[in-house]
């Protein structure tokens, strides 16, 4: 088996047994990152200076007996994290030049764990996307369909697209609305949404806050596990981070299924999923009842109201975060400007893109006099429906499963003209982001052979729970091994 | 419902968008669409509903009142378009 | 500027006066809040706006907001939650200030004020929210505006006032009275050329009976005089206005203190669209009864309290009681003057009088007084005692002010000990009286009026020193023989 081929796990015991040195392991990635990124464009910038430097420090370390699970494994960051001295452009022309002057918790934590950084991938502007296609620095190719110019998902793109196509062991990604399960789905990975609160957001680029959450995307649920237990952690530099204790996320993997109850919404198998992902689903389900766990039908009657409730929320908190950006103190500035007014308007005109811009304005509308109580209150109003439905259906079973997604990925350009049909991708993601709830998707077969993925809900805080269910359904399906032509 | 031109117009104003005339057609047209999606929500019956704000029900914890963070003008002032005499440069702010 | 003559219409003033609180740090960054420093040297990444950057509530900033909010009987909120205010401007980096909007901090709560005739008149208060300062911007010098960013996310409590104020001069009765209290409470630095306490006026006026009138905001109001003249100035200009039949335009005026003119800003004349909504990045603040009973215990004895206090124990005049309260470091200085052993009515006349005229003279706060307490009742000591006399007093006192050293030193040094010795003080009074044959021939004849006279020369032939009472007694005596 190829270096790029081994999940985390298996290059941490590789490290662990001295069969390659870090530097090695980082050196072969970064010839991967050479030979395969022309076609996928997934990574903004590459460290690989730095990343050297980095196995070299893992190296010793090792050698003096202090290694960790992580320690050596070489990762990729998604830009929108903040590294110092690295240009962080969250895929926006507005941050071209931005040098971060300071680094992200979330990147701190890696580094201390070891992880050793490849670069920072390519992502949708400001994370507003599903398909990529909005970064400034050009769409990403999924590598299960670079001819098909099939797109990666978004808004963590390069993010999937690096690690499916073995340009990196595991990346980070952020999900507002499934920017992180989305991709995953279709790109064949594992990608998971903690519990809101659980990983720090200071020096993750906002989009919108109450709904941001940091992840990892990686070819396995166990090394979700081992990801998730490097990034996540209590941080006094954000307000929203939660003071609880991050358990070993890899020691509960091997629990049993049996007697465990997983929630079927009758919501998620609607007609707008296409045959086959329906299809991957049901042989899901009836592998988790082969396991002896039971599917409940449940019911989250509010869920058809997730997507509008999301198109008020996050744009308008995105509305406010991203007022910042106003060629004054950093960023995009525009040439001879004439005056004040002029230096913001034409500064964000030019600096952002058109789905950036749409979702200011829409979030700018949303909160303007007059319309504040018609929408984004009652969008708060109608979040606290969509969160209690969870809190009901998580008194009848232990997780909820469904598909991740309608479909599997579609092309480059096939719905970039239009923003609603794009936005109805997330209508499986999005309500686990409005209630705060760990979220995450696994490989669970093909349409058309395109990879699809099936979802699992959480409790809060029950990250252990459904990365158990993962890995048990990892056990018995070889789905999550499957990597794409040209890449294997 | 309809998001006209001109309503898009003062929108952009607000947010500080220079838009070109396609553009604020383009979005004109998007805004409708999206805000038509939107529209679902009114049917909620969200009577009596305390709004969410965030997915948790935390309170906010308090930072000790100590000086923590140190001049780092440099660093920060090399990320500017603009600055002289350590301001950051603006076209003239008349108040 | 004198009041403006109102001609039958009622003017109504509400105020809303910004607080800089004195923490150490930032509202939500560790940055120091230290006034002066070079541009931007305190203006750490979460000042700045910087992408990714999170806030975190200064413990302290809340404390003195509860304390602010006991000392004026409000309620404190079980519950309040910051809200970003939305708008473009250089010095506001985020393009939104974290402001209370909804919920705030301290609620409904009230200040007394004294009345120039002598009454008392209380000031409803809206509101107090806690919320964080904007930087500053520089124009000369520069091709065209300079961004400071130091003062960026400073702490303020804005103090909203009811529209309950009718004069200028009550609208700095109140002011006076606030900032007064938040010295007391050790909230604030009180500075105001420093901006630490900036004030902005709601002003309008109607016919008596009218609803309201039509209001703007005066703002950049930055000391008790430009609040007076700026007030007095707009209500004139809106009695102006109205009277040669136009109407009020409600906008934002910009006060000037160095040409005493106010104008309408241009920058903010787009309608203002704060769209307001709570800050997630911050989660509600939750006060228990036990934080606040926390904050009550380090209440220090409020200005009204200890006048009260200072008028029963020490027997002070009202009005002597409100002068010696009116800042908390003239009220201990006052007790200090007690504490080192001086007779409070004295103490009271000498710190309200004599002490006061020389700060004010050299524009000095009391911190900086030249004369310490004990020094002070040092002097008061030797008046009690006969030592000296209340006019020689002055001139020692003049003494210790110029740092001649303390009262005694000076009595001695300057041999200004009072005469009270009768046989010492008799010699000189027969001389007086033998050198004076005329005057005491008219005064036995019964010009009782000369009687001054030979007061006078006594104490001239003793350069003041001699004991007064001692002179008349000796006087009466020797003219009668």
């Amino acid at each position: 088996m190829s270096l790029h081929q081994k999940s985390v796990a298996e290059l941490s015991a590789g490290l662990a047994a001295g069969e390659f040195s870090s530097r090695e392991l980082t050196q072969y990635f970064l010839d991967r990152i050479g030979t395969h990124d022309g076609a996928l464009n997934s990574f903004v910038t590459l460290t690989a200076e730095q990343a050297l430097a980095q196995a070299d420090v893992a190296d010793t370390t090792r050698k003096a007996g202090d290694a960790g699970p992580l320690t050596g494994i070489p990762v990729a960051q998604k830009d929108i994290f903040c590294t110092q001295g690295v240009r962080t452009t969250c895929g926006s022309r507005m941050l071209e030049n931005f040098i971060a002057p300071y680094t992200a918790t979330v990147v701190r934590n890696m580094e201390q764990a070891g992880c050793v950084m490849l670069g920072k991938t390519n992502m949708d502007e400001f994370a507003m996307g599903s398909s990529n296609e909005t970064s400034y620095y050009g769409a990403v190719k999924n590598p299960w369909g670079v001819e098909q110019n099939l797109v990666p998902g978004g808004s963590s793109g390069g993010s999937a697209a690096a690690v499916a196509g073995g340009l990196a062991p595991a990346a980070t990604g952020t999900d507002t609305g499934g920017s992180i399960r989305q991709p995953a789905a279709i790109s064949n990975l594992t990608g998971l949404k903690p519990t809101y609160g659980r990983c720090s957001r200071y020096g993750m680029i906002a989009f919108a806050s109450s709904l941001d959450q940091a992840g990892p995307l990686a070819k396995s649920a166990e090394d979700c596990a081992l990801m998730l237990g490097a990034m996540a952690g209590f941080d006094t530099a954000d307000s929203t981070s939660v003071d609880a204790p991050v358990p070993d996320y890899t020691a509960t993997l091997s629990e049993p299924m049996k007697g465990r109850k997983l929630g079927l919404p009758k919501e998620f198998l609607s007609d707008a999923v296409d045959p086959e992902t329906r299809e991957a689903t049901d042989n899901a389900l009836a592998t988790y009842r082969n396991m002896g766990a039971e599917i409940v039908e449940i019911s989250l009657p509010n869920m058809h109201l997730s997507v509008p409730t999301y198109y008020v929320v996050a744009p308008a908190e995105a509305s406010s975060n991203l007022a910042r950006y106003d060629g004054v103190r950093y960023g995009h500035r525009a040439e001879g400007v004439e005056n004040l007014e002029d230096l913001y308007k034409r500064s964000r005109g030019e600096g952002f893109g058109a789905e950036v811009q749409r979702r200011i304005m829409v979030g700018t509308y949303v909160l303007s006099a007059g319309y504040y109580d018609a929408y984004y209150l009652k969008a708060q109003q109608v979040r606290r429906l969509i969160s209690d439905d969870f809190v009901k259906a998580f008194e009848q079973v232990d997780a909820i499963i469904g598909p991740t997604t309608t479909g599997p990925a579609f092309a480059i350009g096939e719905l970039v003209d239009d923003p609603v049909q794009m936005y109805l991708n997330d209508i499986f993601t999005i309500a686990a982001n409005l209630a705060g709830l760990p979220a995450l998707s696994m490989p669970a077969g093909f349409s058309g052979g395109k990879p699809v993925g099936v979802q699992l809900i959480g409790k809060v805080f029950d990250e252990a729970g459904i990365l158990n269910a993962a890995h048990q359904f990892q056990q018995v399906t070889d789905f999550h091994r499957a990597m794409p032509e040209g890449f294997k | 419902m309809e998001f006209t031109t001109e309503q898009l117009r003062s929108v952009a104003q607000l947010a500080r968008l220079e838009l070109s005339e396609s553009d604020v057609e383009l979005y004109s047209r998007n805004l409708t669409d999206i805000m038509g999606m939107v529209e679902q929500l009114s049917a909620a019956d969200t009577e009596g509903v305390t709004p969410m704000a965030h997915p948790l029900d935390m309170t906010q914890r308090l930072r000790p009142d100590a000086v923590t963070e140190s001049n780092q003008r440099e660093t920060f002032q090399a990320l500017a378009p603009d600055t002289e005499d350590g301001h950051y440069g603006v076209p003239r702010v008349i108040e | 500027m004198s009041a403006p003559d109102l001609n039958g219409w009622e003017v109504v003033i509400g105020l809303e006066v910004h607080v800089q609180l004195q923490t150490v740090s930032k509202i939500f960054s560790g940055a120091s809040t230290a006034y002066g420093a070079d541009p931007n040297t305190q203006a750490c990444a979460i000042d700045l706006g910087m992408p990714g950057v999170l806030p975190v509530l200064n413990a302290d900033a809340v404390r003195m907001a509860i304390k602010l909010g006991l000392a004026i009987d409000a309620e404190i909120a079980p519950r309040c939650v910051f809200a970003r205010k939305h708008y473009f401007y250089p010095d506001l980096p985020k393009g939104y200030q974290i402001s209370q909007y909804e919920l705030p901090i301290v609620g409904l709560g009230k200040l007394d004020i004294d009345l120039d005739n002598g009454e008392t008149k209380t000031i409803g208060i809206t509101r107090a929210h806690l919320e964080e300062d904007a930087g500053k911007s520089v124009h000369e010098g520069f091709a065209g505006s300079g961004i400071d960013l130091n003062r960026a996310g400073t702490p303020l409590i804005e103090i909203v006032s009811e529209p309950d104020i009718g004069s200028a001069a009550e609208a700095v009765a109140y002011l006076k009275k606030l900032h007064s209290l938040v010295r007391y409470l050790e909230i604030c630095d009180g500075n105001l050329q420093e901006g630490s306490f900036r004030c902005d006026a709601n002003v309008s006026i109607r016919r008596p009976g009218d609803g309201f009138g039509t209001r703007t905001e005066t703002k950049n109001l930055n000391s008790f005089r430009f609040v007076e003249k700026a007030i007095n100035q707009e209500i004139e200009r809106q009695i102006d206005v109205l009277e040669s039949g136009g109407t009020i335009t409600q906008e934002t005026r910009l006060y000037n203190g160095a040409t005493g003119v106010a104008r309408a800003m241009r920058g903010k004349e787009e309608a203002n669209d704060y769209r307001y909504f709570p800050d997630p990045d911050l989660l509600p603040v939750m006060t228990t009864e036990s934080d606040i009973a926390a904050v009550r215990s380090t209440m220090p004895e409020l200005p009204d309290a200890k006048r009260a206090r200072f008028v029963s124990e020490f027997g002070l005049s009202d009005y002597d009681a409100g002068v010696l309260t009116s800042s908390r470091e003239l009220a201990d200085y006052y007790e200090a003057v007690l504490a080192a052993g001086a007779e409070p009515k004295m103490a009271a006349n000498w710190v309200a009088g004599s002490l006061a005229a020389a700060l004010n003279a050299e524009g000095v706060d009391i911190a900086e007084s030249k004369v310490s307490p004990g020094q002070l009742a040092g002097l008061i000591a030797r008046i009690d005692d006969n030592t000296i006399s209340g006019k020689i007093a002055k001139d020692v006192f003049e003494a210790m002010w110029a740092e001649e050293g303390d009262a005694d030193a000076i009595i001695d040094a300057k041999g200004l000990k009072q005469i009270t010795d009768p046989d010492a003080l008799g010699k000189i009074i027969d001389e007086v009286i033998a050198n004076n044959p005329g005057q005491l021939a008219q005064y036995r004849g019964g010009k009782d009026k000369l009687f001054g006279f030979f007061v006078g020369q006594a104490m001239k032939a003793t350069q003041g020193k001699a004991n007064p009472a001692e002179v008349n007694k000796l006087l009466k005596e020797k003219l009668a023989e």
